[in-house]
């Protein structure tokens, strides 16, 4: 009976599972047909893959993707670290209030957001392009960074700090090497959101954008009517095979740690 | 008095950036929304804009759009819920590993992930011809709303999985060992303390699978074929192709009545914000 139910809660895990990546498993055959319609099979071939890299719509706006995720990441850790120690110092009231305006583009739909900053932007005269989306991107990413950096922040007692201020270290040296290593974690996984929501966004970048500033979001969503051009499907295979080989040396890497510090 | 002065000086430093950057980011934006939204093409004030909305097209694609979030919303729940509680109950000792599995999909654009399923559902996709190589008869989803709902689940699904397996992988064991030993059965155990403990995980991720399927326009656009019209699919056409910024701005301030209900909803419920971790 334990045994039965046992098989039931992993078949249902499968399931899941299967319905998150079976349209992956699409982009990948995909990737890898001939034949330029989605709906028809017409024999393998690697031809997109060596296509891909002359595709110069579609390696712009990889480009322009990653700098954009790591440029608006990095900058919103930054203001976002930043805003956490200052709203950690507040006052109850002030607090909850910067906290509830801090959270709102991430919990206010896309939409709304990418709507106000495109009005924004007219209204202050900005010229639309690279720029505007960056600003865009580092707008809704802060709420990410300050809510992984708040909890450590508040975990963290002053008596460190102080210690080290009492044992001669400047408030400098004292910050980095007493404040910076207990909060790094959060700053980190607070960087890993912001650049993953970013790398994912489509519709606030469809709003701040200009035409001849594309990322892959907006490119595939212009391709969508006249036909997704195979190079992506097998640009997303190729990232997704990245992605799986880091996370599983991340995994190894952290495995080994895990055994050395226990012998 | 001069410690005093400089403390609130270093404090104003401290926070005053950030303030700066919020009013112009944040707040001031939203009243843009506002001030498009209440006036007309020549700047005086109208409610000709949000009374747009009583026109039927509007009405219907409003209608259709919390219908089709609702559906997406409780069947989210209904999937994750249970794979939660799975999950929680093998008591892996490498959480972050179940995580990753969830995340992992959310690397790959999702528009892409969407157009994929537009090769699955279609017609002569890969569903209807498994289908048919089964002997059934092969079923027509795509374009309609149940295509759009499939779509919302799926983009949405690792939202709701997340809080509420991070909200049951917190509940101490011994609170249901002690539950047991008092005498409640499985049942109980689950509606007095599985239930409430889960509750923020719950709600949180019932707001985060509820405003963005309400407020999409990609995925109607997409596996719609432009047959069913959201009301975010009105906003956006409002604003890129018909340049009506005061109509648009009109339907974006009803729209944002749904979205300030439910995170009311969510503060009622969610009293612990400040650190909720989403991952």
């Amino acid at each position: 009976m334990v045994k039965l139910g046992n098989s039931l809660k992993k078949l249902y895990i499968g399931l899941i599972v299967f319905f998150l990546y079976a349209p992956i498993l699409v982009l990948v055959v995909l990737s890898f047909n001939k034949s330029k319609f989605r709906n028809q099979w017409g024999g393998f071939t690697l031809d997109w893959y060596r296509s891909l890299f002359s595709n110069d719509e579609v390696m712009s706006a990889l480009g322009t993707t990653l700098l954009i995720a790591l440029c608006a990441a990095l900058i919103a850790s930054i203001i976002g670290t930043a805003a956490a120690f200052a709203i950690n110092k507040m006052k109850k009231i002030p607090k909850a209030l910067t906290l509830g305006i801090t959270n709102i583009p991430m919990l206010n739909a896309d939409i709304v957001t990418a709507i106000s900053l495109m009005l924004l932007f007219t209204a202050l005269g900005f010229t639309f392009g690279f720029f505007s989306v960056l600003l865009a991107h580092i707008t809704f990413s802060i709420p990410y960074v300050v809510l992984s950096v708040m909890p450590k922040l508040s975990q963290m007692s002053r008596a460190n700090y102080e210690a080290a201020l009492d044992l001669g270290a400047t408030p400098f040296q004292a910050f980095r090497k007493v404040v910076f290593p207990e909060i790094l974690p959060g700053v980190l996984s607070g960087f890993m959101l912001a650049f993953t929501m970013s790398l994912d966004d489509f519709i606030i970048t469809w709003f701040t954008t200009s035409p001849d500033i594309h990322t892959l979001s907006t490119v595939i969503y212009s391709m969508q009517r006249r036909g997704i051009s195979p190079e992506i499907y097998a640009l997303s295979t190729l990232m997704f095979v990245v992605i799986v080989v880091l996370l599983i040396l991340c995994g190894r890497t952290q495995n080994k740690n895990q055994k050395k510090a226990r012998s | 008095m001069k410690n005093k002065k400089k403390a609130f000086l270093n404090q104003a430093l401290l926070s005053g950036p950030y303030l700066l950057w919020m009013a112009l980011f944040i707040l001031i934006p939203l009243f843009i929304i506002l001030y498009y939204g209440l006036t007309n093409r020549d700047g005086a004030f109208t409610l000709e804009n949000i009374l747009e909305i009583t026109n039927p097209i509007y009405m219907k694609s409003l209608l259709l759009s919390l219908k089709l979030s609702l559906y997406s919303t409780v069947i989210c729940l209904l999937l994750a819920y249970p794979l939660a509680m799975i999950l929680r109950s093998l008591r892996l000792k490498n959480q972050s590993l179940i995580v990753m599995i969830f995340i992992l999909p959310m690397w790959i654009n999702f528009l892409l992930r969407t157009i994929a399923w537009l090769t699955i559902l279609e017609n002569n996709g890969i569903l209807n011809s498994l289908l048919r190589l089964l002997g059934f008869e092969g079923l027509h989803i795509i374009n309609t709303p149940a295509a759009i709902v499939v779509g919302m689940v799926y983009d949405f699904l690792p939202f709701m999985i997340l809080p509420i397996y991070n909200s049951l992988a917190k509940i101490d064991n011994n609170l249901i060992a002690a539950s047991r030993d008092l005498g409640a059965n499985s049942l109980q155990t689950f509606r007095r303390i599985m239930l409430p403990l889960s509750l923020p995980g719950i709600i949180s991720g019932i707001t985060m699978v509820f405003i963005p399927s309400l407020t999409t326009f990609a995925i109607s656009q997409i596996l719609g074929g432009g047959k069913q019209n959201l009301i975010g699919n009105f906003i956006e056409q409002q604003f890129l192709l018909h340049y009506d910024w005061n109509a648009g701005s009109g339907l974006s301030l009803v729209l944002m009545v749904f979205i300030l209900i439910s995170m009311a909803f969510v503060a009622k419920f969610d009293k612990s914000r400040e650190g909720t971790n989403l991952w």
